[in-house]
């Protein structure tokens, strides 16, 4: 039998915030809500730790409390959205008559259902293998790679000499194509 | 003195290009050289595929993580709960 799994709040925002954040942002599109959802999370999971069993582990757990918060926030939205009347006019005047199928042609640009799950399972498997790195490589990958810092700065920040934050962009870089090779390729 | 002005570079000297051209910091003759030695080897040829599809990968823009301030104010936050509920 396996050991139960527990709940330790003190590292959640270290470890788990970027995850969830990601996997709501894939959701709702918009950073200030997403940030407001994680947060909400973090709370809900300290006010119902005492329901924990310990059979998933916290990160699914976290996830589970997220997917409900994400769910009420669609609710709330769509109930704000049902008072407006969605009307769909075609050949609403007689000039543009004939336009309708033009219109109806499915958009090529526009993202669908698919791009979008595949988009936000990406996310998340570059969030998992980010999660096996180091502490600091990750920090340091996550601020060059994704938030586009300059050298300077992140150098600045952890007080390294940039040959040093070469060589730890390498080490992250080999570490996160082998990872995203084995779970994404 | 030689070796520095050598139009061929070891293994290491290029990945290292090759990491820093991920992120546009590659000056030009770094990038000769990388293209000189990919010509011949085919580790790095592999080491630059896997390099590329990555940055491809982590340039998408649904991969997104929170700020760094943005985090420390969630914690004050949560600690602040935290402490509240222990």
């Amino acid at each position: 039998m396996t050991t139960p799994h527990e709940l330790d709040p003190n590292g959640w925002i270290k470890n788990y915030s970027d995850y969830l954040f990601n996997y709501t942002i894939v959701r709702v599109d918009d950073r200030e809500i997403a940030k407001d959802l994680v947060q909400e999370t973090f709370f809900a999971g300290l006010r119902s730790m005492k329901n924990f069993k310990g059979e998933a582990s916290e990160r699914t757990w976290l996830i589970s409390i997220l997917k409900r918060k994400i769910i009420d926030y669609y609710r709330k939205i769509n109930s704000n959205k049902g008072k407006a009347e969605v009307r769909m006019n075609y050949n609403a005047d007689s000039e543009s008559e004939g336009d309708w199928l033009e219109e109806r042609v499915a958009d090529p640009y526009a993202t669908n259902a698919e791009t979008e799950i595949e988009n936000s399972e990406l996310g998340l498997a570059i969030q998992d293998c980010l999660a096996k790195l180091p502490e600091k490589q990750a920090t340091i990958f996550k601020m060059k790679t994704i938030d586009n810092y300059d050298t300077e700065t992140i150098c600045n920040e952890f007080n390294i000499t940039s040959s040093n934050l070469w060589v730890i962009i390498h080490r992250a870089r080999t570490a996160m194509a082998s990872c995203m090779e084995e779970n994404w390729f | 003195m030689e070796k520095k002005y050598s139009i061929f570079v070891p293994c290491d000297t290029a990945q290292h290009t090759c990491d820093k051209s991920q992120y546009n910091e590659a000056s030009l003759i770094e990038k000769i050289k990388l293209s000189i030695h990919l010509v011949y080897c085919k580790a790095c040829q592999t080491y630059t595929k896997k390099n590329n599809n990555l940055s491809k990968l982590m340039k998408d823009k649904k991969v997104q993580t929170m700020k760094s301030d943005e985090k420390d104010s969630l914690e004050a936050l949560f600690k602040k709960e935290l402490s509240k509920n222990k």
